[in-house]
């Protein structure tokens, strides 16, 4: 090969290099073979406890859930898993497809007309959102519930900031629902968009009644940020009267994997779509007049309107977005609302359970999805390590969240714990 | 046929009672007062996704994956890109429930091989740019950027430097270098080109002033052009005060033979989902650490990840931090394929990996040239870009001759880009591909050239042999059509199913 280039060895395609910071000494361990490292692997893979192993019940925005075996079967197909972006429509009508689905699929989930092809995760889908909404109502402020996640607060605080605009939030009751006077207080003119979570960090199903009124009445939007496996049983935030609908996909099929990669879903009312960000799949027809897939709308984004874009967003979680489509389509209608009823049924049978022991305490006049606050007599540190010691996960502390909450943990059950699992659990929590 | 071309969607295979995954029946609560869920709280109508067996669902998917061009199943010379093949063991490993069955809240005791695969992906990334930090946390080159702007920001405000609101870039940029600067409130301004196809340094220097936060740079740039001004480029802005930025979309080129921070680089960001080898999966995930010299350490975002003794632990509190980017810690998945890649290959395998992607786009631009000019005409390092332009008086363009690569069975390169080169045509073959494919490719071409002299109707209305042929863009823009009830409108009665 060099022969045809006309060189005489490697380092005369160099000459461009500056000689001076060329590398003389890489300091990486040397190579290993396959077979070792795969040893390797599985041995630092044991310094892991994974739920597996352990009976988790922790939730707090990544969620243990049933993953149907077709599920990674279908997504490890090749033409999927090591393709790139579909920027050749004709080379890519698999992926441009299954991206049109997943977009059908979000939308009929949150029931809102229009949801893009995918962001990082859960906090920054609303990032964004609460940038798209600051640019359409041409404010610089956004107000969000304190219920909501801190870490998505944590990001979207960030990715404000750095646009110069403001965060401003209102607090939660005792028992975990947003304080409405606070809201209304708060709901000024200035205000772009508002942030509510449902079921909120705490766990909480919020009543919305009213809010999408309010929140327009000043000129503002809705962004309601929502576990989309609850959807099939409740109210959705297109019903709530949202305009932006927001949140995380890990939910929908995908593994925990310490936290990534994960799935940022984005959906929104038929006004706002050209203020969306990312990549969105249109269909249309082909030369011939056949039915065709493609990116559409792309004057919004970055490689077409540069410094003019909607957003600098590239890559999206192609994949991770596949994985929701193909679990979704076996679920299907029936398999949605069920998930729904069997969560429910979970975290209102073990909310009850931990009700009766001796020195915990539950508010059960709340409803919950699968998910709630117990509040509990000793320091969580305490259960957590003696709970640990049988192998137990208790689930999340929340001081480290809400200073003022000291002693209260957050605890979640979903569809992949059996009774006994429960009972186990209850009957650990009373030994502590 | 061999491959199926109904692009029937599941919608509308769907047929009412079916099911893919049978659920648990059995409730546990008490049935007083069943799920203490308000009517008010309920959803009102049900939404309606498909309804289909598992065998339905599974030939639905399989033979959609059937109508895609991958890594795995073609040559993708898709130029910036790095369409290297993945290693399968990277995803054996990825997929060992010890690491995917974690919770990200999990207590650090119970998390300590996770921590570790962070901590010294960190070390290798270090040595490999030269740079004293990294964080994992970005998912994505796009959002690497976003960090590393955030931190040049901080830095320079921590200064009292606020003032400082230019961000300069070269006219041959990614387009996602200007869109993030934008995104923080920065005036964007564009350096020219030299004939060289690189930085011009007196335009630099015109405009590189106490108002310029940073410049952004991609070296090679998307030429595929080593800036052999390098230094003079990080002196001349160092000397204003200003940060340079380095877009490692590129990296690929220089494993093991030149460090961005030996070059003075203060920001680095890697694209793990080129250069290390993690799946493209259609357009992501992707992951973007970000590396910077210890001067705007302190502006990392949380989390970081130390070792204390044989212990791992998050560092969460930290005062100047940018703040959380991202919900957890990064693309965890992304970032253990990325350590199971630079273990396979270690020292030398690294240096080689750079060294045959620079020796296989030198073999290719050399057999290419004859048929196409290039750009610039000197040795390049992972890619190269070619001007069509001599096929314009045929009326055939750039976009045509990847769109007739694809009946030959190859990707087409990045078409239309960089904007500096008129009918661009810009190709990466990468280390992964062995000679005797890229001489087909060169044979492949050679026909297309051939095609635009005797019949270039044939290349103007290309591909031929895909299940479908140039979709309407223009239609889908004017009356979008983005999930299944818009196509209820519209498109089922005329288009109708194929």
């Amino acid at each position: 090969m060099l022969r045809t280039l006309g060189a005489r060895r490697f380092e005369d395609l160099l000459q461009a290099v500056p000689d001076a910071v060329r590398v003389r000494d890489l300091s990486i361990p040397e190579t290993a073979s396959e077979l070792e490292l795969c040893r390797e692997l599985e041995e630092i893979g044991r310094a892991n406890r994974n739920t597996k192993q352990i009976l988790s019940f922790l939730g707090a925005g990544s969620y243990e859930h049933f993953i149907p075996a077709a599920l990674p079967q279908l997504l490890a197909r090749n033409e999927f898993y090591t393709a790139y972006t579909p920027y050749q429509p004709e080379a890519s009508q698999g992926t441009l497809q299954a991206i049109f689905e997943y977009q059908s699929l979000i939308s009929e989930l949150t029931a809102l007309p229009v949801a893009n092809a995918s962001h990082y995760d859960g906090g920054t889908s609303l990032a964004e959102a609460a940038l798209a909404g600051l640019r359409h109502t041409e404010r610089r402020k956004v107000l969000v519930a304190r219920s909501v996640h801190p870490h998505y607060r944590g990001v979207l605080r960030t990715y404000l900031e750095a646009a110069d605009s403001a965060v401003e939030e209102f607090g939660f009751e005792k028992d975990g629902r947003f304080q409405r006077e606070e809201f209304k207080k708060l709901l000024t003119g200035e205000v772009g968009a508002v942030i509510f979570q449902t079921p909120n960090f705490l766990g909480v199903v919020e009543d919305l009644e009213d809010v999408a009124e309010k929140v327009h009445a000043v000129g503002a939007l809705l962004i309601i940020v929502s576990n989309p496996l609850s959807l099939g049983v409740l109210r959705a935030p297109g019903e709530w009267g949202a305009d932006l609908a927001v949140g995380e996909g890990q939910v929908l099929g995908l593994p925990m994997n310490f936290g990534g990669p994960y799935l940022g879903f984005f959906s929104a009312t038929k006004e706002l779509v050209r203020r969306i960000p990312g990549r969105l799949v249109g269909m249309t027809k082909d030369r011939q007049g056949r039915r065709a897939f493609v990116l559409t709308l792309q004057a919004r984004e970055q490689h077409i309107r540069r410094e003019r874009a909607a957003s600098n967003i590239c890559t999206n979680e192609g994949l991770c977005a596949l994985a929701a489509s193909i679990y979704l389509t076996l679920v299907g209608k029936k398999g949605i609302s069920e998930i729904g009823e069997l969560n429910l049924d979970r975290a209102r049978y073990l909310r009850e359970a931990i009700s009766r022991l001796k020195g915990f305490k539950v508010d059960q006049s709340v409803p919950v999805f699968n998910e709630f606050v117990v509040n509990s007599e000793k320091p969580f540190s305490e259960i957590e390590s003696r709970l640990l010691a049988q192998g137990i996960l208790p689930g999340a502390g929340l001081s480290r969240f809400y200073p003022e909450m000291k002693s209260a943990f957050l605890v979640c059950a979903t569809e992949t714990k059996s009774k006994a699992d429960l009972d186990r659990f209850v009957r650990g929590l009373s030994e502590c | 046929m061999l491959i199926d071309p109904s692009s029937e969607l599941s919608f509308e295979k769907s047929r009412p009672g079916r099911t893919g995954c049978e659920l648990p029946k059995d409730r546990f609560a008490a049935p007083a007062g069943r799920d203490g869920l308000p009517g008010s709280l309920r959803r009102k109508s049900a939404p309606a996704l498909p309804e289909l067996s598992e065998p339905e669902v599974v030939r639905h998917f399989v033979n959609l994956s059937r109508k895609n061009f991958s890594i795995d199943t073609h040559f993708y010379p898709l130029g910036s890109c790095s369409m290297k093949y993945n290693p399968k063991v990277n995803e054996w490993a990825a997929a060992l429930e010890s690491f995917s069955a974690v919770h990200p809240l999990q207590p650090e005791e119970t998390a300590q091989g996770w921590l570790r695969i962070f901590y010294e992906l960190e070390q290798s990334l270090k040595a490999i740019t030269g740079m004293d930090r990294f964080t994992l946390e970005p998912a994505a080159g796009a959002q690497g950027e976003l960090t590393g702007l955030m931190m040049v920001k901080a830095y320079h405000a921590s200064r009292g430097e606020a003032g400082r609101r230019k961000v300069l870039v070269p006219d041959s940029s990614h387009g996602t270098n200007p869109a993030t600067a934008a995104l923080l409130g920065y005036e964007v301004v564009e350096i020219k080109s030299n004939v060289r196809g690189r930085v011009d340094l007196e335009s630099l220097r015109e405009k590189v002033d106490r108002q310029t936060a940073c410049l952004m740079l991609t070296n090679p740039n998307t030429l595929g052009l080593f800036e052999d001004e390098i230094l003079k480029i990080t002196d001349a802005v160092h000397k204003a005060g200003a940060l340079l930025y380095y877009d490692g979309a590129n990296f690929n080129a220089l494993l093991g033979i030149v460090r961005p921070g030996d070059m003075g680089f203060d920001v680095v960001h890697l694209n793990l989902h080129k250069t290390f080898s993690t799946p493209h999966g259609g357009g992501g995930p992707g992951s973007g650490p970000v590396g910077v010299k210890e001067k705007l350490a302190p502006f990392l975002p949380v989390p970081l990840v130390e070792k204390s003794g044989e212990r791992y632990f998050l560092s969460l509190d930290r005062k100047q931090s940018i703040g959380r980017l991202k919900l957890f810690h990064g693309q965890a998945g992304m970032i253990l394929r990325a350590y199971v890649y630079i273990r396979t290959l270690g020292r030398s395998g690294l240096k080689q990996v750079s060294e045959d992607a620079i020796l296989n786009a030198n073999y290719l631009k050399e057999r290419l040239k004859k048929l196409f000019p290039v750009a610039v005409d000197e040795p390049c390092m992972h890619e190269f870009v070619l001007s069509a332009k001599t096929g314009e008086g045929k009326g055939v363009h750039a976009l045509d001759i990847g769109k007739r690569l694809l009946d030959y069975g190859f990707h087409a390169p990045t078409v239309h880009f960089p904007l500096v080169v008129p009918e661009a045509l810009m190709i990466e073959p990468t280390e992964s591909e062995s000679k005797e494919t890229l001489d087909r490719f060169v044979e492949a071409f050679q026909k297309i050239k051939d095609e635009i002299d005797t019949n270039p109707e044939i290349v103007k209305t290309a591909p031929h042999l895909l299940p479908i042929e140039r979709p309407d863009e223009v239609l889908a823009a004017r009356k979008p059509i983005l999930t299944f009830r818009d196509c209820d409108l519209f498109v089922l009665e005329k288009v109708g199913h194929t």
